[in-house]
């Protein structure tokens, strides 16, 4: 996927590390609003009043970022990885990307199916892109679930592949995603 | 040296992946594992009155209905919803008796439930979930469930046992409270000749961003006749099937009634009422012309949350509202996808 490889580049562009890092901070907080509403009686309302917006504005930004990574020049792989850790790393990272399409896709699908308004703010709500159908409900309301563990399981295994590299390897591996510039060594 | 270094961050990596796992753990109420939670509240209905697959866990037994509702444009005083502004909108709703049983035999002592959804032109909706009695037994959901739990009739009896139902009534004497108020009011006969209430407080926002907080029922334009007046019969449909002849008659009517809270009424506690003379104001007609068997209404596949609110109303601070809202949609998703039996009222029965 990648377009063009700068020998001197070590960090992703700033666009690319920006779109990284607010993706985080949303997908982070859905996760945490998904399955604290579920199991919640007295904030379940206010929790599914958040939840729809902002999976409909990750829906979104990951577009916009899968679009710009495209555009976008990428810093070579670190050398302490092997080309096999790297293909893993390219495979995961396309995975999260499908999970982070399909998943607010499944959401908007399944209130579609069960002809729920699908409220965004106020008066503003979305059409449906599924005929009305129970059982097509409970396949997909089944199906985010099972897409939100495994979006959760994926990130973990991220997070825990770049502590280990960063941490336990010390090959810079987050620097080259770190929020802030960093200057080559 | 080296190596327990290396050890030391291997574990430390190892710590905090499994910390944030246990955090989201945490958030979905794994490590509390006796608190009150949708699940657990649609787990206290099958455990009292069963799994009947495909159906509600409670208000089980139902029919479809549909019509329209006419508005005489007074409720823009109160809220800019469009379902206020003079003219017709179309609604689809369902008759219901409280409780998991969808078989269970009619009587007029069961609560009436009405659900009702107004479907705006703009695509918005209006959905609400009414009951006959005149305000609700209890002030909280855990109140709610305890209760529900407490009225699991015995295997051997078939009866509530009624020391656990004299130990909840000690602990809530808003229940004791709340039930003198309902019994003072006499039963009517029939779906069609009740009353029916939203209980819950809501707020109205007008087109100046003002909000008031109100209450809302449905009164009936047919005349009352008490239950005790008409003999019960042993049909287990017989209030479904007066009902449904009444229908095909003609059509139902109900006015739309607006209670306008004041100042320092309760809103987070639908066990109590607002006191008597709160401003009344009727916003409209309900009209149903038309009923089915659930096997053939639109009704069936909907979930009545009471916080399908259009722009105009919101929902207000009392707990039972997000509790119902959870709750529904737990039983919505339990019933989607299960297999479909029966309804009570059939086809053939709606016909006849």
């Amino acid at each position: 996927m990648s377009m063009s490889v700068a020998s001197e580049q070590r960090q992703f562009t700033t666009l690319m590390r920006f779109f990284h890092w607010l993706t985080a901070a949303m997908v982070l907080t859905m996760l945490g609003i998904g399955v604290a509403m579920v199991a919640s009686l007295a904030d379940y309302h206010r929790l599914v009043s958040i939840h729809r917006p902002l999976g409909i504005l990750i829906l979104i930004v990951v577009v916009i970022r899968f679009v710009n990574r495209h555009y976008s020049a990428l810093p070579p792989f670190p050398t302490t990885m092997s080309p096999r850790e790297r293909s893993v790393a390219s495979a995961s990272e396309l995975f999260l990307y499908a999970l982070l399409v399909v998943q607010p896709l499944v959401g908007w699908g399944m209130l579609s199916a069960a002809r729920y308004p699908i409220v965004l703010y106020g008066s503003i709500h979305l059409f449906p892109i599924l005929p009305q159908s129970v059982m097509l409900y409970a396949v997909l309301r089944r199906a985010h679930t099972v897409l939100a563990y495994l979006l959760f399981l994926t990130f973990l295994a991220h997070f825990g592949a770049v502590l280990f590299h960063t941490w336990v390897m010390r090959d810079g591996t987050f620097s080259r995603m770190a929020p802030w510039k960093v200057r080559a060594q | 040296m080296a190596d327990t270094r290396h050890f030391g961050r291997l574990a430390g990596t190892a710590i905090v992946v499994l910390g944030v796992a246990g955090a989201f753990l945490y958030l979905g109420g794994w490590f509390n594992p006796t608190a009150l939670t949708p699940a657990r509240f649609a787990d206290g209905f099958e455990r009292v009155d069963g799994i009947y697959s495909g159906f509600r866990r409670n208000h089980a037994k139902g029919v479809g209905v549909s019509g329209f509702f006419q508005s005489n444009g007074q409720g823009t005083h109160l809220s800019k919803a469009v379902v206020f502004q003079a003219g017709r909108v179309p609604v689809i709703g369902r008759f219901s008796f409280g409780g998991g049983d969808p078989y269970v035999a009619d009587a007029p002592n069961l609560v009436r439930g009405l659900g009702l959804l107004f479907r705006q032109p703009d695509g918005e909706e209006w959905r609400t979930a009414m009951i006959n009695l005149t305000v609700f037994p209890f002030k909280t959901p855990q109140a709610f469930f305890d209760n529900l739990i407490a009225s699991q009739p015995d295997p051997q009896t078939h009866k509530a046992d009624p020391q656990k139902m004299e130990a909840f009534l000690a602990r809530h004497p808003e229940t004791v409270q709340a039930m003198k108020i309902i019994q003072s009011h006499s039963v009517s006969s029939g779906f069609d000749n009740s009353a029916y209430y939203g209980l819950i407080a809501f707020w109205f926002v007008d087109a100046s961003g003002t909000s008031i907080p109100v209450r809302w029922s449905m009164v009936p334009l047919q005349p009352f006749v008490a239950a005790d007046a008409v003999a019960a019969q042993g049909d287990k449909n017989y209030l479904f099937d007066a009902l449904i002849a009444s229908i095909v008659q003609h059509p139902l009517q109900w006015h739309l009634m607006i209670t306008v809270g004041q100042p320092g009424d309760v809103t987070d506690d639908a066990s109590i009422p607002w006191p008597d003379g709160r401003e009344q104001v009727d916003v409209g007609t309900l009209t149903l012309d038309h009923v089915e068997s659930e096997e053939t209404s639109p009704a069936r596949d909907i979930n009545f949350d009471p916080l399908v609110l259009p722009a105009g109303m919101a929902p207000s601070n009392d707990p039972l509202l997000s509790a119902r809202s959870a709750v529904y949609s737990q039983s919505f998703t339990r019933r989607a996808g299960e297999k479909k039996l029966p309804s009570a009222v059939t086809p053939s029965d709606v016909r006849k």
